[in-house]
Parts: structure tokens; sequence; C-alpha cells
């Protein structure tokens, strides 16, 4: 089992806490002049997002994660999993839902996702900061109306709903920011 | 963040120009308050008539303390051609006390001292300390000289109030409710199960002071934020080399400051005591086999110095470099020191 001792702390580093794998945020050292040292950290859960705060004595192991992140291309669903291929080797792996979980609404078949294997296992996806994708469904465009105030809902392919502008029609594509799902601009053509 | 390892990957660079590692981490006006703190105290203490001095990093003999680990080198050469080893001082305050036993009256150093093992926002392996020692004073004549000290040389830098001072019981107990020199371990286990994010797994129940440190770092330390604070009276636990008062309890005469949540100065009403100073000395290295810590050649110089004579006196050590930090308002003491850790 590979462990790190605190001294190897740093951002980026991937170590178990509770069963689960984590990635350290921050590393703080903190010591009393003439006391005991300890590292405390910011971690983030893999799985789940969260952070939390934790302390090690000085010189403590904790137990290393095996965690890999690779850009992979997303291939297709089947109903039960998202399919993957890391574009080097033509690997394909399946992604269940849990780890698909928010990105699956800007899934579109072909983009490169990040996804974050723990044990060769997918734990996470996280889709391109932007995505363009076609309207599927809307009340029909207000023509004219370039103002962009008000707006209305929109279904994409993927099924994610956004707010676009009146004007937005049926079949054109549309250019949205996946980190705070905003529609940004139409697509160019 | 400076502390930050900056362009530490195996690649070499092949710009030069893009590699500012030998540029100072600290601005020229951190170094200016730099230069303007030090010439303060250098005429601080001179119109008190306190003398300067200035005394050897290299030593054969090391820090006990289990919580500070020296740095170790050797000399060869003419009259060792075996090789000797040698510690690098994590303190002048063994040189400093030999110097009193000597009769020099009361002493200063401004030194770089070198303490293995710490680095982070607040730390740097090597420093600077301000450190001196008044004989025929107390800890708490001491304290008011300390004020002194701040509110000339942070003037016009930081609005320096002379400390308010809390015994180290009732800063627990005010802020815990228990006490150090009473309540169980298991009181401050469970204290700090449930008050703090986490608990570090190897802590165990059979020492109280580790439970301590930890509180101390992570609860009453952050409760600080905007105080000047002198915490006075440690447990005997935590004496390092203070006298020990036997009141009703046992209390070393120890005292720390902190300056917005800023451990600052630590200093003690000194031990005298040659016979003591030994025991000190061999019980820290018992702690140092028993962690499995290397132990440390203890200063048989000073046990010597004791012996013959060291007047009743109290001393003081300041962090320069954080003081630097707060009198430029730095949040990381990286910035405070031209170059850092990471620089050298």
């Amino acid at each position: 089992m590979a462990t790190y001792s605190t001294n190897e702390f740093k951002g980026g580093l991937k170590i178990m806490q509770d069963g689960d794998p984590c990635s350290i945020i921050e590393n703080e050292f903190v010591k009393p002049g003439k006391g005991q040292a300890f590292s405390r950290v910011k971690i983030r859960n893999l799985k789940t997002g969260r952070v939390i705060e934790r302390t090690f004595k000085s010189g403590e192991t904790v137990e290393a994660a095996d965690v890999m992140e690779s850009d992979m291309q997303y291939l297709y669903n089947d109903g039960e999993f998202w399919h993957f291929m890391e574009p080097e080797t033509y690997e394909q792996i399946a992604a269940d839902a849990t780890a698909v979980a928010d990105a699956s609404k800007w899934l579109k078949e072909q983009d490169v996702c990040q996804v974050t294997l723990w044990n060769g296992v997918p734990i996470s996806v996280i889709t391109p900061n932007f995505v363009m994708l076609t309207v599927t469904e809307t009340d029909p465009g207000v023509r004219g109306d370039t103002s962009g105030g008000g707006g209305k809902p929109a279904t994409l392919e993927t099924g994610a709903v956004v707010r676009v502008p009146l004007f937005i029609d049926v079949d054109e594509v549309v250019k949205v920011d996946t980190r705070t799902g905003e529609y940004v601009g139409r697509a160019k053509d | 963040m400076i502390l930050e390892p900056a362009n530490t990957s195996a690649v070499p660079k092949t710009d030069s120009a893009d590699n500012n590692d030998w540029r100072p981490a600290a601005s020229l006006e951190v170094i200016k308050i730099r230069a303007a703190l030090l010439a303060r105290i250098r005429s601080f203490f001179e119109k008190k008539g306190v003398l300067e001095v200035d005394t050897p990093a290299l030593s054969r003999f090391g820090c006990t303390d289990p919580a500070i680990e020296s740095f170790r080198s050797g000399y060869r050469g003419p009259h060792s051609a075996d090789g000797l080893p040698l510690y690098l001082h994590t303190s002048p305050e063994f040189f400093m006390k030999r110097l009193l036993a000597a009769g020099c009256g009361p002493i200063y150093q401004l030194a770089h001292v070198f303490r293995n093992g710490e680095l982070g926002g607040k730390h740097n392996p090597e420093f600077m300390m301000l450190e001196w020692y008044r004989p025929g004073m107390d800890h708490h004549a001491l304290m008011d000289e300390i004020d002194a000290l701040l509110a000339f040389t942070l003037d016009g830098f930081f609005d320096y109030q002379p400390a308010r001072r809390i015994s180290y019981r009732r800063w627990f107990l005010d802020a815990t409710g228990l006490d150090p020199w009473s309540d169980s371990v298991s009181a401050f286990r469970q204290f700090a199960e449930q008050q703090l994010a986490s608990v570090p797994a190897s802590m165990d129940d059979t020492e109280l002071d580790p439970w301590l440190d930890l509180l101390v770092t992570h609860w009453l330390e952050p409760r600080l934020a905007d105080q000047v604070l002198f915490v006075v009276n440690y447990p005997p636990s935590q004496a390092a080399l203070a006298r020990i008062r036997e009141d009703s309890v046992a209390v070393a005469e120890r005292f720390e400051l902190f300056l917005n949540g800023l451990e600052l100065a630590n200093g003690f009403h000194e031990l005298a005591d040659a016979g003591q100073l030994c025991q000190r000395f061999k019980n820290e290295n018992r702690l140092r086999e028993q962690s499995g810590q290397t132990v440390v050649d203890y200063d048989e110089h000073l046990v010597a110095a004791l012996q013959s004579g060291l007047p009743a006196c109290s001393g003081v050590s300041i962090g320069f470099d954080r003081l630097v930090m707060l009198a430029a308002g730095l949040s990381e003491l990286g910035a405070a020191i031209p170059f850092p850790f990471q620089r050298v």
C-alpha cells in the first residue's frame, strides 16, 4: 500500500480519507514554537466534491489514492452507462450515473471530457467549460428582438434546460457555460 | 502563495529570462522596513544600556527539546582530523547565558537561527531572532520592556498597545472551560473531537501536551485576531528553561506574546539551577529516545555556567521576521525575508 507522509503533502496530492479518494487543495504547516507540529489541510472528496478540513500530526502517514485524470471522448449512453474512449489507446470505459452526475446534461457525443478514475473506475466527469448544443424545444422566436432581455426556457439536445434570449429558435445551436449553466451566445456559423 | 516552490519541475528552464528565482522574494519596500526595524531595535537597546553581543551559530551541543530539530553539520581540518560533529544553533540562548554567568550584564542579540523541518506560511527553517536578557528582572518587568520595545519599534507601522496579560490556565478556561492543571486528557480529547474539524489519528491519551498544542493552534490562536496578549504561567510540562514556581499549583514562569493570533515572543524567568537544568536536558533526551528521535548532545558548558552561577534574570526571544510581517502588513512570512527557503 503506497503511503505519503505529511512532508509530501502539497496541492493536488491524492490521498484516501474515510474510504474515499481525496485531493489536497491546501496544506498549512502549524506549530507552536515549543510544541507539536501539525499539517492542517483542506481536501476535496473526489466522489462527492465536498471540501473538508483535516489535521495531521507532522510525520503521520496516509494511504495514497490511485487516482488518474484523463481526457476522454464521450461516445454514447446505453441507458445505464455513459461510455468514454481514451483517444490515444482507444480503450473504452463505462461510467455510471453517480460518476457522471450533473455532467450528464451537457454530454454531447464526441466532446472531450476530463474523467477521473480511481483504481481504474470512473468516479467523476467534468465536461468542457463551453459546449455547443442544438435547441430542440422552445417558444417560437421573436424576430427583431435582439435585446436579450427577459428570455425564455429552451430545451437542448441533451435534455438540459437553459434560459435563452427571445430571438432563439428551435434547431439553432447555442453556446452554454457548463459551470454556470448559462447561455453565452449563438454558435457562429 | 509565495511559499509554494516555484519552478521546481524536473524540466530545465530554457528561457532564463523567464526564471525569476534569483530575485529576492521580499519587495524593496519590505527590505527597507527590515532595515528600519533593525536600526530602531539597536537604538532602543543602546538607550537602555543593553549590550549587543554576537555569539557562534555553530556549537558542539544541540537543542534537546523534542519539538525542535537542530541542523547537524561537522568540522574537519586542523585540530580535528577525524571530524567533529557540530549543530547549528536553534537559538542563541546557551551562549548568551554563558556570557551572563561570566558577568556581562544585560545583553541582546540579533541572530539567524536554524530549525530543521519547519517550513510554512509562518515558518522558515532559517530565521532571525531578537533575543535579550535582563539580570535582576522578573518576567513581568521584562514584559513591560517588551511592550516598550514594540511600541517604539513598530511606531508608524502598527499601532501597538501594551498587551493584556492572562494566565495560561485562565486562557484555556475562558476558551474551552477546561483546566490544563486538573482536567483529564480524555476531557481535552472530547472537547477537540466535538469542536475541531478533525483530530489527528495518532493522538493518544498518554500525554496532555500534544492536546494542549492542538487546541492552542486550532482553537485558541484563531480566536486572537485583533488582540495583543501575553499568556503567562505555563504548565510545568511546558516549562522549557523557565523557573517553576511552587504556588498552590506549580506553574512555569514562562510567557508568550500573541499579536493578532501570531506567536511573536517566548520568554522565561530563567531557570538558574544547574541540577534542574541537567535533569530537564536528560528528560528531553529520554522523550526523544521514546519517540524514535535522535538523542542530542546537551550543552555541558551551559550546565557548568549555571553551576558557576547565573544571575537571577529573565530573557525573551522575538521572531524578527514575524515582526516585519506585522509592520509591513504581510500574510506570508516568505514575503518578509529577502531570500526565503525556496530561493536559497
